[in-house]
């Protein structure tokens, strides 16, 4: 779970004091944006690709009361157990009834930012079950007591050496190994032993299919199917917009995923579960949470598209400089700056303005969420909710009054342009603009207003 | 393009932060459509486009800046500015204030950056004055010139290139363009971003300073004052020699003084 009331801007201003760390965050993210492209390159029909998945998705959402009960038929037709939560809270519950009910004392998960958003780990520990992550990031992350930074490479913003510290406290590998494979091992050695003695699996759902009542799960470490084929019980947690209408159609998207979010063609596993195995229980739970208020406001319900490959995260440049960790929803980055003030403006406000509006995002996700514009968006819904600082706001509303009376506007332009050159340099290097290292404008002695009557009356 | 163009009726619609800060790169824009024989006006009511107001959420006063531009503008044949975000929040945000304003419909495809005026409207090929250039040059594509207005194939879509600043400089003679590494990554400027995430701000304009310097360049050239703004406080805060110069700095032939 993340703490609360974390602002952005003082986050990452504390991210960036250490500039080495964070130029290799920088990089070592650009590094996949740039993955992406080469295999987006690939692909001529790539932006028709795009284009395709974008009109599923829509469609799919218009009709999404239909798709989701032909997918519960099918899916209990296929003796699999179906629940509805409307909320975080009864998603949880839901999940507890089923390990109670089956006496589950230990629940081995593979990645899924649907339970992160519910607090399904926290909720189930206090209630005495104890929950492994078993996706290698996860893990690294759950053991530090720490949320994911990313959707998708969840422990991104650590080093190799900092898990090697980690894997040395907490699984007793040799101190000083920093090598991967040799800490990769010794964690898969340690995530073995969990799955062989879990009472049950739990796991995300990228693709929820309408037509089959199958869902499909892709990941690149096959952790979702050592924890589906161990233990007795599987249960899929699935927000209510990860449906798509048919088979035929989950090639668009696996296609667009991997490539977009680790830029690999494909998922090493693409896992399709349809129905338990011999004896076992297969249940799904099919989560609201919000989405269907998002799926009722003409400004955001575009971003019930996503399917969470991160891209957007990894092309922004503000996240790359900031990491996951300092925005304050469970998703980051611009994704998560328009999902988590669509939840709760006043808590996530702040997010949607930790974007310079560049627009990068929008260009890279698969299904064509017009992000940059979902934030500039959101900040309307941040001012009406009165989020906004009270220096902030008095500002703007002075803009607004200066915009309306050209002539005073242009007298503080100008006043601003005789006072600002003499002006003792203890008295602006401290403001927002020059303390982090950046002069202000060279002032000029006329605006172009004045230089323009001048010259109009030269000429006559 | 030998025709003189006295007969439109052309607007400068100068930035407020332009008006102030960059009267030069205005002069040159005007004197630009001058050379080509357009008659330009600049009409003295005009202040801010809004765009503040709309990045921060003021919705009321986005609107009334987006009301007043349109009686302001309405008349002319073309608005044309040096601003490719500027113009970008007239054309392609102004919607979500006055979509319905049958003036603003009628206004909206009217309304250019200066470099697409060129290109699409006076289809230029060769410069009102030769200007020679002989400086090697990093283009900084500004991101919503680049993204919203499409003045170049962004480096995440898989579309054949172009590149308008590329394809203007081309009637400078001696120029040698170059190109930074990650070819379009913002320079992190962002408007009240720039004070509200100074931090982050900094950090993403000190790493694209540091891209355009890499190219061998001794001037960053772009089409919008803003990003050349940020990016000139850096670089005088560091005391690099890489100077920031407006496109239209360069096709007056006034580049280097500046």
């Amino acid at each position: 779970m993340k703490q609360d009331n974390i602002n952005h801007a003082e986050a990452a201003a504390a991210f960036l004091q250490d500039r080495e760390q964070a130029r290799w965050h920088d990089s070592a993210i650009w590094w996949v944006r740039q993955k992406r492209d080469a295999q987006a390159k690939q692909l001529p029909e790539w932006e028709q690709l795009r284009a395709l998945a974008q009109q599923i998705k829509s469609h799919t959402l218009s009709r999404l009361d239909e798709y989701l009960t032909e997918f519960q038929t099918n899916a209990e037709r296929n003796g699999v157990t179906v629940h509805w939560a409307a909320d975080a809270d009864e998603h949880n519950r839901i999940v507890y009834g089923i390990l109670a009910a089956a006496n589950v004392k230990k629940l081995v998960k593979s990645k899924s930012m649907l339970t992160e958003e519910c607090g399904l780990n926290p909720y189930l520990e206090q209630r005495g079950i104890e929950v492994i992550d078993t996706d290698l990031g996860e893990r690294i992350v759950q053991l530090r007591h720490e949320p994911p930074s990313h959707i998708v490479m969840p422990a991104i913003h650590l080093k190799k050496e900092q898990i090697s510290e980690l894997f040395h406290k907490e699984l007793g590998t040799e101190a000083g190994n920093n090598d991967p494979t040799y800490l990769t091992h010794a964690a898969r050695a340690n995530l073995r032993e969990h799955f062989l003695t879990a009472g049950a699996g739990l796991t995300g759902v990228n693709f929820a299919i309408a037509e089959t009542g199958g869902v499909v799960v892709c990941t690149n470490e096959g952790n979702a199917d050592l924890g589906t084929a161990l233990p007795p019980i599987h249960i899929a947690s699935m927000g209510l917009e990860k449906i798509i209408p048919k088979q035929a159609h989950l090639g668009v998207f696996t296609r667009l995923l991997a490539r977009s979010a680790i830029g690999s063609p494909i998922t090493t596993y693409t896992s399709h579960f349809q129905q338990a195995r011999p004896g076992g229980e297969m249940h799904i739970v099919i989560v609201d949470n919000g989405r269907s208020d998002i799926l009722g406001s003409d400004d955001f319900s575009q971003s019930l598209r996503c399917i969470r490959c991160g891209a957007c995260m990894n092309t922004c440049p503000v996240y790359r400089r900031s990491t996951g960790h300092s925005y304050s929803y469970i998703i980051p980055g611009p994704i998560g700056s328009t999902l988590g003030p669509s939840r709760d403006i006043k808590k996530h406000g702040s997010m949607a303005f930790a974007c310079t509006t560049c627009g990068s995002c929008s260009n890279v996700c698969p299904v064509k969420i017009n992000l940059h514009e979902q934030l500039i968006l959101q900040r309307k819904r941040a001012f009406d909710a009165g989020t906004l600082k009270p220096v902030k706001k008095m500002g703007l509303l002075a803009m607004r009054f200066l915009t309306q009376h050209p002539s005073l506007l242009d007298a503080g332009g100008k006043l601003m342009r005789k006072v600002v050159p003499i002006l003792p340099v203890a008295l602006t290097q401290h403001s927002a603009w020059s303390r982090p290292g950046r002069e202000l404008p060279q002032m000029p002695a006329q605006s172009f207003k004045e230089m323009w009557q001048a010259r109009k009356e030269n000429k006559q | 393009m030998e025709t003189p163009h006295t007969a439109m009726k052309v607007a400068l619609f100068i930035p407020c932060f332009v008006n102030e800060l960059y009267p030069h790169v205005a002069m040159a824009t005007a004197e630009l459509l001058e050379g080509y024989g357009v008659e330009v006006d600049y009409p003295l009511a005009q202040s801010c486009c809004g765009q503040p107001a709309s990045n921060n959420g003021d919705s009321q006063g986005a609107c009334d800046a987006a009301r007043r531009f349109t009686a302001i503008f309405k008349d002319y044949d073309y608005i044309v500015s040096p601003s490719g975000s500027c113009v970008s929040h007239v054309k392609h945000h102004y919607p979500w204030y006055i979509a319905d304003d049958a003036d603003y419909q009628a206004m909206q495809p009217r309304v250019y950056e200066i470099v697409e005026f060129l290109q699409d409207v006076l289809k230029v090929d060769r410069l009102p004055k030769p200007v020679y250039f002989p400086h090697p040059v990093s283009i900084h594509q500004s991101c919503h010139g680049l993204r919203e207005l499409g003045h170049a194939a962004p480096s995440e879509l898989m579309i054949p290139y172009h590149s308008r600043l590329e394809r203007i400089l081309q009637l400078v003679d001696g120029v040698d363009v170059r190109l930074p590494e990650r070819r379009d990554e913002c320079c992190g400027f962002g408007g009240t971003f720039s004070v509200d995430e100074p931090e982050v701000s900094v950090a993403m304009g000190e790493d694209r300073v540091a891209q355009h310097e890499a190219t061998g360049a001794e001037f960053i050239v772009g089409a919008d004052p803003s990003c050349l703004m940020h990016m000139g406080g850096i670089i005088r805060h560091k005391c690099r020699p890489i100077r920031p110069l407006h496109i239209v700095e360069i096709l007056t032939g006034r580049g280097g003084a500046a």
